[in-house]
């Protein structure tokens, strides 16, 4: 069998990215077509009295300046709980928030016209960050526990028999930075129904939410996404706001209408990754074992509540990270503040807990006087040990993976010959850093674990492959080409893609915490299997061998005694003996579930394993880093197509690097974001990736019941670059044996600051 | 007088009318239906807006990934212009599409045009051809581009394949053609603006005279923003882009003149041989695209405090050359910069040139650039030093730096402590007299300690990298953290 599976292959639409002609929303430009500009608020807290719209409504060009007043249905969106204005009702939240939107054919007049809107606020003190919000009692979520042993008795046992170590740490926010800044359009349709163009991860939830604020059912709204330019979980959530508002804009004036974010627009309104607040506690016994933890964790949720709650709850389940730990109690409870809401990125809270954790495990093995090494390897899960939530870890592969990336990467005599480089070199340190990870799939939320598929083969052989996932770049189309066209035995260029939308599966959940391909792969499975097994009893007909001695591979279905029939005759022929080349496919998690209230369940199908070690160099008259050597492995299961997991790994790292080295959110003291463009906010540029970079996938590492045996790779990697925490720690330490403290990120001037700490200079608070 | 822009996009010309000069390239072209060219910032800082430009005149220039979001559209008047979509030739991809698809180098794709439009020109960059892998050229060659999917190294590797492989297409024809006259003089005029790009300085400062509230324009790097991001409608436009007298470098001895409206590609590639200081510095200065744009005149007039040319010029002992109908006039760069924001230019003026001399060949020399991160990005300090002993004692010493005060400045004090000392003894007092001359600023890129810090600690890696202390490993290769500019010379240990 030659099928597509496991294969390398380029991106699906690779030649379209190459040409320019890849469609993305804006890009879509239909005659008549309406630019809507939003009206920010002027404050980040206080009453709102007025909003001015007449010297607007009557400049050059604008069709019409609308209010919360003009929505005809309900006002209230938001993923969980509808607690988001899709314009301002009587409150302002944060700097930034839509107060009004304008519509004018050309953007330009739409945004002078939205400057001349008049906001009136009665401003109050805003709450900003989380120190400000727990002061003030400002929360989103109460305290989500999950314990178990005796943590409070483990750690005073522990504070005399081993060692016991206290820690703060201060986890940073993050912009998504996706290319494409958010645009939705909306196109009227007869009857007054309506087709929303938009960049969103979460198609189903854009279509009801336009249907919610429109007052009208979700059959008249469908939602379309050609593709987006990048995500990340940016815009899982925050794509549902421009989708309405263009929708109200169509609504209004019967005319196609588009709501399209510029980048300071964008960065200052749609939120990021959450900040987190983490206080720990953890005890470790003296040959390393980390046996006790206590963590309480906050996070900044911002003026809505968004996907908050999940995000902490995955926080929480991260806090072991891939460590057994006996007495443990963690609690997790999101703040609200007025600021932008912090929503979905990738990880989603679980880099945050890994952060926290590791930073216990760093400071526990300083204490302890061990490499950080040593805790791991006795820490690491053993077969059959429950995570902190009760769900059993069966079979963890991270310490066998450990100990195959030590020998290949060499980390033992790398170690020397750091050692002898720094011992000579005055100004520059190099250090070593690794990272296991342990990262549960599954969506934490357990209903949103289904996915649908509709395949319709046509006559001719060739195949139309529609399902509910959104591409963004993750290389999720390739992949599902690749299943359909693996389970139908058809070249991946008979399957056409077609952009995802909710006309052809309903009810679909966000394309989002790395199950894109677990989920629609089994759907599309299930789907093609159908038809296949439909046609199978049609050619066992013509070509006269008994159905179940037929396969389905290359273009053909294929019999005993080299008798075949090419797809395409095949389809022909069902076709003409009346047999439906048409499924939908349909698949649901099995057995996962989740009690939040006793802090117990098995919310994870399986975990995804991986390990990085990562060498840096580090600058003691400047501060500046590099890399300079990384290693990956990485555990994918079968790879359904191993050059776009490699993609994702290089590029989750990529991106986990930039959030704790030079990427940094900077709120001003009004509560605006201040870092609205990659002038000031710096993600990572083509210098700061190390030349060796070496990623392997772990071999023989199938996973059974997903599709293809693979494991999901979105998210996963991204916490590997906590390992550059690591070894720029023990870089830092190169320079002096004063305690130090490194702040996140750790740019330039945080890690000068944390040199002269080391070097024992007097620092400023 | 011309009542339209004339251009060729993609090889078929192209003329436009009736549009306000600040329009730029990129919305243009997106609102004319051309959106394979994307817009990711509109500030100049992601890349993905990358076009190529050919100038006609300057064949001998090679194509120029420049940032179309900042470029306005009368500067590309009577240029060639290239863009993605123009590439392919039916269904053949250009051989560095082709690289992109080969090497996996798309995810999401938005960045990808952008992308492409840098590997084509670096098809035809023939020192790029025997580039070793981690030559910085390479990386300066992708540094303004931004991708958030992929992590760079397949596009990285992209770019290794078909840099410097000189392809027969489009932009190989543009290039081959004889140079043609220059551009001569524009004058447009469009939806109430105007944009007026003499090509002699007589008639640029005649009309300077007349219009005082003219703005004037360079490559629009900065100004640019104004436009993009402030939304300034400049009612009336002087551009000196086509005035010869500005544009180039002249050696003559150890006199160097840089006229004002030189790119800073042109000048970077100028000063590889003729002044590896000032070269040093423009290595780590915005970006490609940034560089081909950019200029010096534009640079020094900005006079942001953060200015990266300043420390160098002023450490040469540079002065700048102004010209007006009242007549033209020298005056050392110290004198140049009067506060935050303010030089001495009058507003009838316009800078012409600046004016240096190399240093001698065995002074000690460096030039340092600190930024969050290491490619575009801007200084949170910058510095140069020149420092000269003649018999182990110190006869002549500039030490300028950008970031540490409201202009780039002199650190006279610490200079007068070195003098007819010897830098490596009397380091301590020169730098007891920075830390008490300099004030610097306090904002989002860096705290006035770290700046403090960063200025001392220069001077410290400065003294130490010229007296052979190894500070800069990682100085010649891929992503340097440490510019460790000098030239270390035999006389000076
Ligand atoms: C993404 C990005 C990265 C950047 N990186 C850096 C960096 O690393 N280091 C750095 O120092 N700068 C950087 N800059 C700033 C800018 O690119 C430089 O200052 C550049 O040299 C400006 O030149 P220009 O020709 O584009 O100036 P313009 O924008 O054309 O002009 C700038 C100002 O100077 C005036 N002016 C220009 N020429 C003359 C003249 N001949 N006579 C009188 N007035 C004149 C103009 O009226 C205007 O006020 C960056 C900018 C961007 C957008
Ligand atoms: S759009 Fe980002 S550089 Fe032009
Ligand atoms: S491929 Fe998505 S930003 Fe580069």
């Amino acid at each position: 069998m030659t099928g597509p599976l496991g294969r390398p292959a380029p991106h699906e639409s690779a030649v379209g990215h190459v040409t320019g002609r890849a469609v993305y929303t804006d890009d879509l430009q239909p005659p008549g077509c309406l630019h809507g500009v939003v009206v920010p608020a002027p404050v980040a807290c206080g009453r709102l009295l007025a909003v001015h719209t007449a010297a607007a409504a009557a400049m050059d060009g604008v069709v019409c300046v609308l209010t919360a007043a003009d929505v005809p249905g309900d006002p209230l969106i938001g993923p969980i709980v509808h607690d988001e204005p899709v314009l301002a009702t009587d409150r302002i939240r944060f700097k930034g928030q839509a107060v009004a939107v304008v519509f004018a054919p050309d953007r330009e007049q739409a945004r002078r016209a939205a400057e001349a809107v008049r906001v009136e606020v009665a401003a109050e003190p805003a709450v900003l960050g989380i120190d400000a919000a727990v002061a003030a009692g400002a929360f989103h979520t109460a305290p989500h526990i999950i314990a178990r042993g005796e943590v409070q008795a483990a750690l005073d046992r522990l504070a005399t028999d081993g060692v016991v170590v206290e820690g703060e740490v201060r986890v940073p926010g993050q912009d998504h930075f996706y290319l494409e800044t958010h645009a939705a359009l909306a196109l009227p349709q007869e009857d007054g129904d309506l087709c929303v163009v938009s960049s969103t991860q979460h198609p189903t939830e854009c279509q009801r939410m336009v249907a919610r604020v429109l007052g009208i059912g979700e059959h008249r709204v469908r939602c379309e996404v050609p593709r987006m330019g990048g995500g990340f979980g940016g815009k899982e959530s925050q794509a549902t706001a421009p989708a309405c508002l263009a929708a109200l804009g169509a609504r209004a004036t019967g005319r196609p209408a588009k709501v399209w974010l510029e980048r300071h627009e964008d960065m200052g309104t749609t939120g990021g990754r959450h900040p987190f607040l983490g206080r720990y506690r953890a005890g470790f016994r003296r040959d390393g074992t980390l046996e006790a933890l206590d963590v309480q964790l906050f996070s900044d949720g911002g003026w809505t509540s968004d996907l908050s709650g999940p995000v902490m709850d995955r926080a929480l389940f991260h806090l072991d990270n891939a460590y057994f730990v006996e007495h443990l109690r963690f609690e997790g409870r999101v703040c609200r503040t007025d600021q932008p809401s912090s929503t979905a990125f990738r990880g989603f809270g679980g880099p945050q807990g890994m952060v926290v954790v590791e930073d216990a495990l760093r400071r526990g093995a300083r204490a302890l006087g061990v490499p950080p090494e040593q805790v791991r390897r006795q820490s690491y899960y053993r077969d059959g040990q429950p995570a902190p939530y009760g769900q059993v870890v069966p079979a963890p592969r991270i310490a066998a993976m450990h100990e195959r990336l030590a020998d290949d990467a060499g980390l033992a005599a790398r170690r020397e010959v750091i050692a002898a480089h720094n011992a000579a070199s005055p100004f520059h340190k190099r250090g070593l850093g690794l990272m296991p990870i342990k990262f549960g799939i599954s969506f934490t939320n357990s209903l949103l674990n289904q996915a649908g598929a509709l395949v319709l083969v046509y006559a001719d052989g060739t195949v139309q492959l529609n399902h509910g996932g959104t591409e963004m770049g993750q290389g999720l189309h390739t992949k599902m080409v690749a299943v359909c066209a693996d389970t139908l035995g058809v070249h991946t260029d008979a399957v056409r893609q077609m952009r995802t939308s909710t006309d052809k599966v309903p009810n679909t959940s966000p394309t989002a915490a790395s199950s894109g391909s677990d989920l629609n792969g089994a759907a599309v499975l299930a789907a093609c299997t159908t038809i296949r097994e439909r046609m199978r009893p049609v050619a066992a007909g013509l070509l006269g061998v008994p159905p179940e001695t037929l396969w389905f591979a290359d273009g053909a279905v294929h019999g005993p005694g080299g008798a075949s029939l090419s797809f395409a005759d095949l389809a022909k022929q069902c076709w003409l003996q009346r047999v439906s080349l048409a499924s939908t496919g349909f698949y649901a998690t099995p057995g996962i579930a989740y009690d939040a209230a006793a802090g117990r369940g098995t919310p994870f199908f399986y975990f995804a394993y991986g390990i990085a070690a990562v060498e840096v160099e580090l600058c003691g008259l400047t501060g500046e880093q590099r890399l300079r050597r990384v290693d990956i492995l990485h555990d994918v299961g079968d790879s359904l197509v191993p050059t776009i997991d490699r993609g994702q790994i290089e590029g989750g790292f990529v991106q986990g690097l930039g959030w704790l080295t030079d990427e940094q959110v900077v709120i001003g003291p009004d509560g605006g974001v201040r870092t609205l463009g990659p002038s000031t906010y710096k993600v990572p540029a083509v210098g700061d990736v190390p030349l060796d970079f070496r990623v392997q996938l772990l071999d023989r590492a199938t996973e059974p019941g997903v599709v293809g045996g693979s494991k999901a790779v979105g998210e996963p990697p991204f916490m590997l670059a906590i390992a550059v925490l690591e070894a720029l720690e023990a870089a830092v330490a190169a320079f002096g044996d004063a305690p130090f403290e490194l702040r996140l990120p750790a740019h330039p001037e945080h890690l000068l600051r944390a040199v002269e700490q080391a070097r024992g200079h007097e620092v400023p608070a | 007088m011309r009542p339209a822009l004339r251009f060729h996009l993609d090889g078929a010309p192209v003329e436009v009318t009736d549009l306000h000069p600040t329009t730029t390239l990129l919305r243009w072209l997106r609102a004319t239906g051309r959106t394979g060219t994307k817009e990711g910032c509109g500030e100049g800082d992601c890349g993905a807006c990358t076009v190529v430009v050919v100038d006609p005149a300057h064949p001998e220039r090679g194509p120029r990934a420049v940032n179309s979001c900042l470029v306005l559209l009368p500067q590309v008047a009577d240029l060639q212009l290239f863009t993605v979509e123009g590439l392919a030739q039916g269904a053949t991809l250009h051989p560095a599409q082709q690289a992109m698809v080969d090497a996996l180098g798309s995810q999401c794709g938005y960045c990808t045009p952008g992308f492409v439009m840098s590997l084509v020109e670096a098809c035809h960059r023939p020192d790029l051809r025997q580039a070793a892998p981690d030559d910085w050229r390479l990386d300066d060659q992708l540094c303004g581009n931004l991708c958030r999917c992929t992590g760079y190294r397949p596009i990285r590797d992209a770019l290794a394949r078909v840099a410097g492989t000189s392809p027969d297409d489009a932009v190989a024809t543009s290039l081959s053609a004889p140079p043609a006259s220059p551009r001569g003089s524009l004058d447009y005029q469009g939806d109430g603006g105007r944009f007026v790009a003499p090509d002699r300085l007589e008639d640029a400062i005649a009309l300077l005279a007349e219009h005082p509230d003219a703005r004037v324009v360079s490559g629009a790097t900065d100004l640019g923003l104004d436009v993009t991001r402030r939304h300034r409608r400049f009612p009336l436009l002087l551009s000196v882009a086509r005035i010869d007298e500005l544009d180039g470098l002249d050696e003559a001895g150890d006199a160097l003149r840089i006229g004002a409206a030189t790119s800073l590609s042109t000048l970077e590639a100028a000063t590889a041989t003729a002044l590896p200081l000032l070269h040093r510095m423009l290595r780590y200065f915005g970006s490609r695209q940034i560089k081909h744009r950019g200029t010096v005149g534009g640079n020094l007039c900005n006079a942001s405090p953060i200015g990266d040319l300043a420390p160098v010029l002023l450490a040469l002992d540079a002065r700048v050359e102004l010209a007006s109908v009242r007549g033209r006039r020298r005056l050392p760069l110290s004198e140049f910069f009067l506060g935050y924001r303010q030089t001495a230019v009058a507003p009838d003026e316009l800078l012409v040139a600046v004016h240096l001399r190399r240093p001698p060949p065995d002074a000690r020399r460096g030039a340092y650039k600190v930024s969050r991160r290491r490619e575009l990005d801007i200084s949170a300090v910058s510095a140069a030093f020149v420092v000269h002993e003649i018999d182990g004692a110190v006869a002549h010493a500039r030490l300028a730096f950008g970031g540490v005060a409201a202009t780039p400045v002199r650190a006279i004090d610490a200079e007068q402590a070195l003098l007819g000392g010897s830098l490596d003894a009397d380091l301590d007092a020169a730098l007891a007299a920075l830390s008490a001359q300099v004030r610097p600023i306090d904002d989002d890129r860096g705290s006035a300690w770290f700046r403090r810090t960063l200025a001392a600690n220069l001077l410290r890696g400065f003294v130490a990298e010229t007296a052979s202390v190894p500070f800069a490993p990682l100085a010649p290769g891929h992503s340097a953290t440490v510019a460790a500019g000098s030239q270390p010379s035999g006389a000076s240990r």
